[in-house]
């Protein structure tokens, strides 16, 4: 055994060099938090842009500048909900049906096609946004504009199905079958089986989907840039979804590029890009707790 | 005590299964008849000057586009697959792992936008690269990095524990089993998985729109890793929303080249997963 001992030296090497890659991880989590904070800290430097945050215009080049932050928290809010609103319905339906109704060869293909859904650039969207769908609603609905909040919901719908439908489809396939074998046993219909018995079983799972699935809307940032015609305004009511918006994403998106480093405006375009670290942060934390609750659940 | 149904279950049932269905269509047609009109009329737009002439060309944009994903994949792969090992290989349950996890899933849940302002801040400002390929890659690595450890975890996953005892068995130390046994059954998968976040990055805008895109350049190749690049998704973005005299063929016939090349990629990726999913029964 006479190399036992220097490979041994270089199993611990090599040991510690795969673990610290696995830290790493974390370091890089913590790195951008501490990054966003430092280039946002600065801003609260001055009592009077402090206070500016709470106003409600974003006028980060007019002379006083003012960074009031509640037309893009709104904006982002009208966005996302709008988005909720037609994605957890249809996804959530649509992996019922994969899990349950579709035979054999139909799931084998929607299940690659939603994935295949899932890996179309924002971009992309964006573009048939601009190129058809605006212009074809604007026409047919007679809207004002061809670039309006709603038309973000749509499309950003569409882009977060794919996760809620592939998280979802994994919490109802979680239930375990003797549950659905007693419940067809005692004689409900399948349909009665799949409202009252698998469903509520796979609740947390659900939820978890949803959730994921709203983190995604809320951070993407490319398609809405260039679909919800980015007015930094306060929407009002209903009608506030067929105006346009302006979201948190888009902004730094927008207008990171034309900023002086270190200027005041620089700084607030960080501390937006903070609030988005720490929104997503908390969503996917809840939802990972959730999923995580729903495991020992199914046990 | 049976409740007296208005309508009978099984009716209740059927109506049921039909609204399902039309919703289930609903998700996967739409954008399928979309992706169906953006390639006809990206189709119809297609010629060679497109690819060559202008300041739109297509080609230099592609090129900047492929330094970019295999630099990120350069990047990313090596500290991706070794954290999956880790995962899969060493950790034990415990405080470090649930960390580690939780770091992932939200380096993954981190807004593309956000990625890009850490690179900004990070890579371009405090290290001095400025906006230029390297640090357009690094940022884009640090957002397919979660990607490429859920995908080689479970591909390191798949590989039978009987495998691993075997050659531990006849001698061989953790490492070489691993190197020898563990990961060249499972490179397959790990292959798809990088294949997937190339294509990611292939697609992605956010995080290089401060870090390294640029829109006309002198030099339109970049020749070092300090120099601007071109790229497909960021050319399709500033062409369709703040280039209205472009005409709508050539923005057609770029969004078609761009989802070719994504899909294509993801299309390959699935089907060879498919075919391994099939061949490895272990």
């Amino acid at each position: 055994m006479r190399s036992t001992k220097p490979r041994r030296w270089g199993e611990r090497l090599i040991e510690g060099a795969i673990k610290s890659t696995g830290i790493a991880t974390i370091v890089f989590v913590l790195l951008i938090f501490v990054f966003l904070l430092k280039d946002s800290l600065p801003l609260f430097g001055h009592a009077k842009q402090t206070a500016s945050l709470l106003g409600t215009r974003w006028l980060p080049t007019s002379e006083p500048e003012q960074f009031g932050l509640i037309p893009l928290l709104l904006g982002s809010l009208y966005v996302t909900l709008g988005a909720m609103v037609i994605s957890v319905p249809l996804g959530v339906a649509c992996a019922i049906f994969i899990a349950e109704l579709a035979p054999q060869w139909l799931r084998e293909l929607l299940k690659p096609l939603v994935e295949l859904l899932a890996a179309v650039p924002s971009v992309v969207f964006g573009a048939l946004g601009v190129l058809l769908l605006g212009p074809w609603f604007a026409k047919t609905l007679h809207l004002p504009v061809g670039q309006f909040a709603a038309l973000g919901s749509l499309l950003l719908a569409f882009m977060a199905i794919p996760t809620i439908v592939s998280v979802s489809e994994d919490a109802l396939h979680a239930v375990p079958r003797a549950l659905r074998a007693g419940s067809l046993a005692l004689g409900a219909t399948h349909w009665q089986s799949i409202t009252r018995v698998v469903l509520p079983t796979a609740r947390s799972g659900l939820i978890a989907a949803g959730l994921l699935g709203l983190g995604r809307a809320i951070g993407e940032t490319m398609t809405v840039l260039m679909v919800t015609g980015n007015a930094a305004v306060i929407p009002q009511g209903l009608k506030g979804f067929i105006l346009p918006v302006r979201t948190m994403t888009a902004t730094i998106a927008a207008e990171m590029g034309e900023t002086a480093h270190n200027s005041t405006h620089y700084f607030a375009l960080f501390f937006i890009g903070l609030l988005l670290f720490l929104i997503t942060l908390v969503v996917n934390v809840v939802a990972e707790v959730v999923v995580h609750r729903m495991g020992r659940e199914a046990k | 005590m049976t409740r007296p149904h208005l309508v009978h279950p099984r009716h209740v049932q059927n109506m049921m299964y039909i609204v399902l269905s039309l919703m289930a269509a609903v998700v996967v047609l739409p954008v399928l008849g979309l992706l169906a009109y953006m390639m006809i009329k990206g189709l119809a737009g297609l010629n060679p000057d497109l690819f060559l002439k202008g300041s739109q060309a297509l080609l230099p944009a592609m090129v900047g586009t492929l330094y970019l994903v295999l630099l990120t994949a350069a990047i990313a792969a090596p500290i991706g697959i070794a954290a999956a090992v880790y995962l899969s290989e060493y950790a034990h349950r415990g405080i470090l792992v649930r960390l580690i996890r939780l770091a992932i899933i939200n380096l993954a849940g981190v807004p593309s936008v956000v990625h890009g302002l850490f690179g900004l801040a990070l890579f371009v400002m405090m290290l001095k690269f400025g906006r230029c390929l390297l640090s357009g890659a690094a940022t884009m690595a640090l957002l397919v990095l979660p990607l490429i450890i859920s995908a080689s975890e479970e591909a390191l996953r798949q590989v039978p524990q009987r495998l691993r005892d075997g050659s531990l068995a006849l001698g061989a130390t953790r490492w070489q089993t691993i190197r020898r046994v563990v990961l060249p059954n499972a490179l397959p998968g790990i292959m798809t998985g990088l294949i997937l976040s190339i294509s990611r990055a292939a697609g992605e805008t956010a995080p290089i729109l401060f870090t390294a895109a640029f829109l006309s350049l002198t030099n339109p190749y970049p020749e070092s890793l300090f120099d601007e690049i071109l790229a497909l998704p960021y050319q399709l973005f500033v062409m369709t929303s703040e280039m209205p005299s472009v005409p709508a063929e050539t923005k057609w016939a770029t969004a078609f080249v761009l989802v070719v090349l994504v899909l294509g990629l993801n299309i390959g990726a699935i089907l060879w997963r498919t075919h391994l999913r099939r061949a490895k029964r272990w």
